[in-house]
């Protein structure tokens, strides 16, 4: 599976959460398969996604996935002690791991070599660390939420992208949408 | 009152109730005051971007936010004020350690402090230079700025402000 066939599959579990969803082509991915305002696309800011669906956890009380990647993860790596000293029961980082950077052309990453980012979530404070196989996505993500634990998600997949256009939603709409979704 | 306390007055009396901090000695006193505050809910951040991303998210929750950080970090945030708190139209005020300035010993920090206000005038961020320590006086006003009109704003407060850096 890639990850456009998990967020396929999740699609129906995360239209009722909040949702922080990584740049680029996952972003296009999750807005071509299920457009919600409860959907926080990033446009730029590579790297964020933890950080931003951290912050939103933390202020407020409905749960929040944040959908990550593993280039992203390690472009941002000093979110994992952050989360792990502070993560919030209402707080799930699902890190899609296809070993690649699916954005820029599927150019591998470390973690498709030697570097295990479930270890490294782990090491850095996680106490909620699953790692799985995509096929199982839907219900380790359902389980995660219904434990009301923090929770950092490994999913592995392989390395690929659907086509879909760009998003040309205004950022402010977006974010203005998503604000109301949060309060509502 | 000190400085810190006022600082800290100034923050939780426009509804700061989140805040990321990256130290720098000249703001230890400030970062201990708001760690005393049941106001406020202090998550110390790895890098200022992180920070900046925990702080987009907080506000989009309904938290006023506010980062702490030193003025080099300006070189770490470009792109993140750019694209995610200046693109997505988001309040952050920035009171930032102006590192480099007048009564500063460590000649590195000049390095960066020669490039903070031109990298905050070419980023369009409103910025504020607190030099004598009346110029806290401004803190509640800018900070009423700043949730007004939805942007990144620069708060530099350099060592002759927070009464010298240690013995200079």
């Amino acid at each position: 599976m890639i990850r456009s066939e998990i967020l396929k599959e999740i699609a129906p579990i995360l239209r009722d959460q909040l949702v922080v969803c990584n740049i680029g082509i996952p972003s296009q991915e999750l807005h071509a398969i299920d457009d919600q305002p409860s959907n926080f696309y990033m446009l730029g800011t590579m790297g964020l996604s933890s950080s931003i669906g951290l912050g939103l956890a933390l202020a407020q009380p409905k749960t929040v996935i944040s959908i990550d990647g593993d280039g992203s993860v390690l472009t941002n790596l000093g979110t994992l002690p952050t989360i792990g000293n502070n993560i919030p029961g209402n707080f799930i980082l699902m890190i899609i791991d296809n070993g690649s950077y699916g954005s820029t052309g599927d150019q591998p990453t470390y973690a498709g070599m030697k570097t295990d980012l479930a270890a490294m979530a782990r090491a850095a404070g996680c106490d909620n660390v699953v790692e799985i196989m995509a096929k199982d996505t839907g219900p380790a993500l359902q389980a995660a939420i219904d434990s009301g634990k923090g929770t950092v998600m490994v999913v592995k997949c392989e390395s690929g992208n659907a086509k879909n256009p760009v998003i040309t939603m205004d950022p402010v709409v977006i974010r203005d949408r998503f604000m109301k979704a949060v309060a509502s | 009152m000190s400085i810190d306390a006022r600082i800290t007055d100034d923050l939780v009396a426009n509804g700061v109730e989140f805040i990321t901090t990256v130290p720098c000695k000249q703001l230890a006193g400030v970062i201990e005051e708001i760690d005393q505050r049941p106001e406020i809910f202090h998550i110390p951040s790895n890098k200022e971007d992180e920070g900046m991303g925990l702080c987009a998210g907080a506000w989009m929750g309904g938290k006023r936010p506010a980062i702490i950080m030193q003025n080099t970090a300006i070189g770490v945030t470009i792109n993140t004020l750019a694209t995610l708190i200046q693109y997505y139209r988001m309040p952050l005020p920035m009171l930032i350690s102006y590192r480099g300035e007048l009564r500063e010993p460590v000649a590195c920090q000049v390095e960066m402090a020669v490039h903070t206000k031109a990298l905050l005038a070419q980023m369009n961020i409103p910025t504020y230079h607190f030099h004598n320590q009346s110029d806290v006086e401004e803190l509640d006003m800018i900070l009423k700025y700043t949730f007004m009109c939805n942007k990144p704003v620069a708060i530099l407060t350099d060592a002759n402000f927070w009464g010298g850096y240690g013995d200079q």
